[in-house]
Parts: C-alpha cells; structure tokens; sequence
C-alpha cells in the first residue's frame, strides 16, 4: 500500500473532543422567523425602539431575498422556519463572575476558557457567549478604568446608545447581504468593544462562542471601535456540541479603525464539522468586514478555521484612509465531508494604501477548500499595493483544492502581486520522514506545520498553541 | 576473525525483491558486523538502490523471498520508522524537500521520537542546541543553514551535507549512504568522508554505496562487494575497488558471462 493510501485511511476520521452538551436548562423560543418573533426577541432583551426598527427593517428587506448560491459549496437548502432564533440558558445573572452559574463555568472549564479571574494569568479578558445570551465577561471592571468598553453587545446598546447607533450597520449594513440581513433581524448577543483615543489595550480581548441547544442558530454581532490612535487585539473562538442536524451560525463582526488606530482580529473556528460521512455539522455563514477610516489605520485579520460542515467567510477591509494597512492570514482546513469557501476582499480606496493576502488551504478526505479574494482598486487609491499568496495542500486523492481571484484595478499606479500554488504531500515526503523515525501522523503534523508556519505566527501567543493543537486533531486519525 | 564471534549487525539471506512484478534484487547474502566500513559498487541498474530502499523499508517494494535480520530483529516485519528507531539510517541519494520546516525543528521532532522510543526524557531545548552545535562541528556543517527548512532550495552539495549532519545528529547504529557522493566536488565529498570516518565506533557500521571509487579514497572500506542484476558476485578488499576502477564493470560483466 502507498504511502499516500495509507494516510488517507489513518486520517480520515478525526475526533471532536468539544463535542459535549451540557446540560443546562434553556428557555427556547419555538422554531421559525416571522415579524413577532422579532418582537418577541427585542422584547425579551429589553431593547430600545430604535433597535426593534433596525430588526423589522432588516427582516422586510430580508424576505425578499434568496439564500446565495454562487460559492463553491454543496448544500441542501436550509430550512429558515425550522431555526431556533432564540435560546437562553436559565440563569440568573449577577455582577460579579463569583455568582455565575457553576453548570455554566464547567462549560467553560471543559473548553479550557477561563472565567475565573484570579485564574486568568494568559491576560485575556474572556467575554462568553452561551447560544443567544453572553454569559459572563470577565476583566471588566480592570478595563472601564482605561475607558475601554468590552461587554455584551445587549448591554452596550442600554449603556452606550449613541456609539451603538453610529456605529451599528455602518461596515455591514443590513442590505449587504442575505445572511447579514437575518442576522440583522435576529441578532443574539455579541461583543462590544470600545478603545478609546490613545489607549493601547493591555490584554487580549476575547470572545468565546457555544452553541448548545440543538435546534439553535447562533446569530451574534461583534462591534469594535478603535479610536483614535490606539490599539486592540481581540480573538475570537467558537465551539458546539455534536448532533446529527446541521445548525446555523451567521454572525456578523463590524471592525472600525480610526486615525492611526490598530485592530488586530484573530479567529480560530472549531464549530462541529460534521461525523466522517458528511452527516451533521455547523454551516457557518459569517459576514466580517472592518474599515480602515481613518489615515494610517490598520486592520490585521488571522484565521484559523478547522471546524464547521460549510464555511462560507471572507474577512474584509475597506481602505479608505490614506496609508491605511490591512492583512489577510488564514489558514483553512477541511476533512472528510467538509466544504470551504473562504477568503478575503481588500477594497483600496485611499491613496498609498497597501494590503497583504496569504492564503493557506489544506484538504482531506472528500472535503472542498476553496479561496476566493477579491482584490479591488479604486480610482482615487494612487499608489496603492497588494500582495496575494494562495497556496493549496492537498493530502490524498479525493479532495479538492480550488482559487478564485478576483483583481480590479482601476489606478494605473496600482501594483497588485498574485502568487499561488498547489501541492501535494508526497509519498517520497512522507518515507523520508519516516525513515528519520517518524511515524505517518507525526510526519504528516510536521508538514502541514511547515505549511501554516508563517499564519500561525501571526497568531498572538495565547492563541497559538490552540491553533496548532486544533490542527493536530484535524490531522488526526483513528488509527487503533 | 574476532569479529564471528560478535553477535552480526546485519544478516542478508536470500534476499529477492521486486517493484511491479520485476524481479530487481535476486537474492543478496550479506554480513555485517559492528566496526565495519562496508562498499557496495556496481554498474547503474545493478540494485544498489533499491537494496537501500528495501532495508530502510519503502513500501513500493515486494519482498518475495528471504530473511534480513538487524540486531537480531527481523527487520522485515517492521515499519520504516521503527527500523529508523532502532538505529537504521539512510543517507538518501535524493533527500526531498520538506518547506517550512526548519532543519532545527525537523531534527528536534526526531530526537524527540527516538528518546520516547528508548524511554528516555526528550532534551531540554538548551541541552538540544548544545548538542546540535557539537554535532555540527564534528561534520563541519555551515552554521546558517540550520535555520533554513529542510534541503528547501538547497544545492546538491547542501542537500548531501545535510544528511550527514542528521545521520551525526541521530547517531545510529548502522548507516547506509546511497551514492552520497554522486554530484558532489573534492571539498563537499571530503566533507562527508570526514562526518563517516569520526563517527565510526567499535559498535557501529557503514554500508557506502557507490558507483565510482572516488569516495573510497577517503572512506576505506574493510570489504567490497560488486553488485550486479541483482546479485553479490564478487567480494574482496578495497583493492577490489581499485580494480574496478581501472578495468570498469564490462571486466565483471565479462567473467560473469564466461561462467
């Protein structure tokens, strides 16, 4: 048996070891999306008129639209009456993170996210998010005596109304899309982040995601302001139990960098993919887009995807202020039935502008990774450069790896570099390695290590040894 | 002769193996004891290669017959990286690339698998360099390009150099060189000769594949075998070497045919 053979048959299940439901009571909304549903969520979270109308207007536009079908992904038609929009797991919820439910902190504990302050010496400030509802936050009082505002997105449209409205829609209005549009009438809870002028976050700010219920769809919206000169490193993880239906996860994630301002985002995505056989599965269909406002600015996307069934995610910076920067580091990898179609759009508006895209895809068993990218040069960006580097990996025979570049230039100053490649592991790749005494997994591990090496340094420390351990279980086999 | 009473390295019975149903090795009896320096010579297509590739274990071939047993184990029934474990090296005659994995990582991870393999605690990262750089130094190896991923781009020579540094770095019990010296000028191929010849022990031994005699100019060998279709038809001393040499493989050839 060849070498290539051999890896496929050891690699072709992995283990989901976030796979667990908890069980916690919930109070769950019945299935299905209609104007009182919509209400009935608004109500529920207390919200302002203003947001209720944001809803209703979203939802209307919504209607009329079909489900996009342009990606490169194979799917059944999803099932919009059949969702669960709303879930809250019954707790009560108290300011201090000493009170919060223990059923809910051994959540946490079990994914290895820390609510326990006195625990936390990675210095990350968590901010967890059960199904529809932020469960706890953690670092906030440290933070509000810096004037950083990190907290639920439900509380920060009560606290802070006026930076909620201005900002709210303005990246990804809700006629951006089909899923943002949903996303927009039923939004669920999510992260507000505010930094402002001159302040230089101390601590990694983080989201944590779980799906839990199983007829639930996930739909949080994440809003971060960095004002002014300052700086945020913000990292996002989601997880969900194992079940055999297919669940909804449609966020939306709006990034604001003003002048001179830094905002780093960092995702590292292990939704359930899915069994071995296709059957299950996360279909994440997120809308992200930040923009570079002001001069100077920076945006700085990494991610790591690994998990969900579909994946249909491309990441976005609009540069409009002069000099304004934005990269673009991913690293995407799909196995056994799983389908990804993701990449990144830079849109240079602003002059001297200069964007960076690499792309790193791997592919198993029967699974489809697809880059797509667009890069686009306005008229007015003099000056502006792109650097795009798509690089494919293939491990074994039946999966496939596909690039869909879009370029636009309309400045003839423009310089815009696109490099891609495709790559196999080979049989002489593998022997070697173990010849030197490395068994097939570990062979393969170091591969693909050597692969994602330049995406995953970009990832902050924290982050990084989870990256790479969530790669390894994807890489995994259930070699007995 | 003190050497029959030590227990052998290697033992080659018998030996047929073949890749695609043709026949390439037609059974191969070979000795080796620890402390030897052996040299295998024969002309392009003989099976010198393919008699590397079956003991390291490449599965592209079939054994058909025969025995090989290494250290007393039978080599046969174990998997490329456990032969590699238990202290069988191939120097490769065309390392491949491995992009993004630096030498220093890549020979980390292995010296990782092999103290496990043993029941030992992995090197501290410091105790790792120390090592490195002695091992380094013994095969005068360029000190930059240990931070560049593994022959990524590297010359013939670099990629030859490279392999007797790992073969330093794990220390094996026996080694064998695949034409370690085809590509290479005067100064790569002392480079290598010296990397064997400090390393050789007591308790260790050399297997040096080779089409030309160059190499044996600075790695002598204790006894040379000619391979030829698959076979061993001639075994001598180093001087057997010189002659093949000056007369060229037709001479063998010859007196095989006149047989």
């Amino acid at each position: 048996m060849s070498d290539s053979k051999k890896i496929i048959d050891e690699l072709k299940n992995k283990k989901y070891d976030a796979g667990f439901k908890a069980e916690i009571e919930e109070e769950i909304f019945p299935p299905g999306i209609n104007e009182e549903i919509i209400r009935k969520i608004s109500a529920i979270r207390e919200e302002p008129e203003w947001v209720l109308n944001f809803r209703l207007r979203a939802y209307n536009y919504w209607k009329k639209l079909q489900m996009p079908r342009w990606a490169h992904l194979e799917f059944e038609d999803i099932d919009f009456q059949s969702i669960v929009y709303y879930a809250q797991p019954k707790i009560e919820k108290k300011g201090s993170l000493d009170e919060i439910d223990p059923k809910i902190k051994e959540i946490y504990d079990r994914l290895g996210v820390p609510l326990d302050e006195q625990k936390i010496l990675a210095g990350v400030a968590v901010d967890a998010v059960l199904d529809s509802v932020s469960v706890a936050t953690t670092f906030k009082e440290e933070l509000r005596k810096l004037g950083i505002i990190f907290m639920p997105i439900s509380e920060a449209i009560k606290q802070y109304p006026d930076l909620v409205k201005k900002y709210m829609g303005s990246v990804v209005p809700y006629t951006d899309n089909f899923f943002a549009a949903l996303n927009s009438a039923v939004f669920s809870d999510g992260t507000f982040v505010y930094i402002p002028k001159g302040v230089h976050c101390p601590v990694e700010l983080s989201s944590y995601f779980r799906l839990n219920v199983s007829e639930a769809g996930q739909f949080e919206r994440t809003l971060i302001i960095a004002d002014e000169g300052s700086y945020v490193s913000y990292l996002e993880g989601c997880t969900a139990p194992m079940f055999d239906e297919n669940q909804l996860h449609s966020g939306v994630v709006e990034l604001i960098a003003l002048k001179d301002a830094t905002i780093k985002y960092s995702t590292v995505q292990n939704w359930y993919p899915g069994d071995e056989t296709g059957k299950g599965g996360i279909y994440n269909m997120v809308t992200k887009r930040g923009i570079c406002k002001g001069d100077n600015s920076k945006i700085l996307w990494t991610q790591v995807e690994t998990g969900s069934a579909i994946t249909w995610k491309y990441p976005s910076t609009i540069l409009k202020g002069d000099n304004s920067v934005s990269e673009f580091y991913s690293v995407a990898v799909t196995n056994n039935y799983q389908q990804a179609d993701t990449g990144t759009k830079m849109i240079h508006i602003g002059k001297n502008t200069r964007s960076t895209i690499v792309s790193k895809g791997i592919s198993l068993g029967h699974s489809n990774n697809s880059y797509r990218g667009l890069v686009e040069i306005r008229k007015g960006a003099e000056n502006a450069r792109n650097f795009s580097q798509c690089d494919s990996l293939l491990i074994g025979d039946k999966c496939g790896a596909h690039t869909f570049p879009y370029i636009d230039v309309k400045n003839k100053t423009a310089i815009v570099e696109h490099e891609a490649t495709t790559s196999k592991i080979s049989d002489e790749q593998i022997f070697y390695l173990r010849q030197r005494g490395l068994d097939t997994e570990k062979a393969v591990s170091l591969i693909v290590n050597g692969f994602t090496k330049e995406v995953m340094n970009k990832l902050p420390m924290e982050f990084a040894a989870e990256a790479k351990r969530l790669l390894e279980i994807t890489l995994e086999g259930s070699v007995g | 002769m003190e050497n029959t009473k030590r227990q052998p390295l290697l033992e080659i019975h018998d030996l047929h193996a073949s890749i695609e149903d043709k026949e390439i090795l037609k059974g191969i009896n070979l000795i080796v004891y620890p402390g030897e320096v052996h040299a295998i010579m024969g002309p392009n297509g003989s099976g010198k290669s393919t008699l590397s590739a079956v003991l390291a274990g490449k599965e592209d071939y079939t054994v058909t017959k025969g025995k090989v047993f290494f250290k007393g184990k039978d080599l046969l029934k174990m998997k490329p990286e456990e032969r590699a474990r238990e202290g069988l090296f191939l120097a490769f005659q065309y390392p491949v690339e491995i992009p993004g994995v630096s030498i220093m990582t890549f020979l980390k991870t292995v010296m990782e698998e092999i103290y496990k393999h043993r029941g030992m605690e992995p090197m501290t990262a410091a105790e790792f360099l120390r090592y490195l750089k002695e091992k380094k130094e013994l095969v005068e190896f360029d000190s930059k390009l240990e931070n560049r991923a593994v022959n990524a781009g590297f010359s013939g020579g670099e990629k030859k150099k490279n392999e007797i540094l790992q073969m330093a770095v794990i220390n094996p019990t026996l080694a064998i060189l695949d034409e370690t010296d085809s590509g290479l000028d005067i100064d790569a191929l002392k480079i290598v000769a010296n990397g064997v010849n400090k390393m050789k022990r007591d308790d260790n031994a050399f297997i040096v594949i080779t089409h030309y005699q160059r190499l044996l100019n600075y790695i002598v060998p204790d006894i040379v075998h000619v391979l030829y279709d698959g076979r061993i038809v001639k075994t001598g001393t180093k001087e057997l070497a010189l002659e093949l040499e000056e007369k060229g493989y037709d001479w063998i050839k010859k007196e095989l045919s006149t047989l």
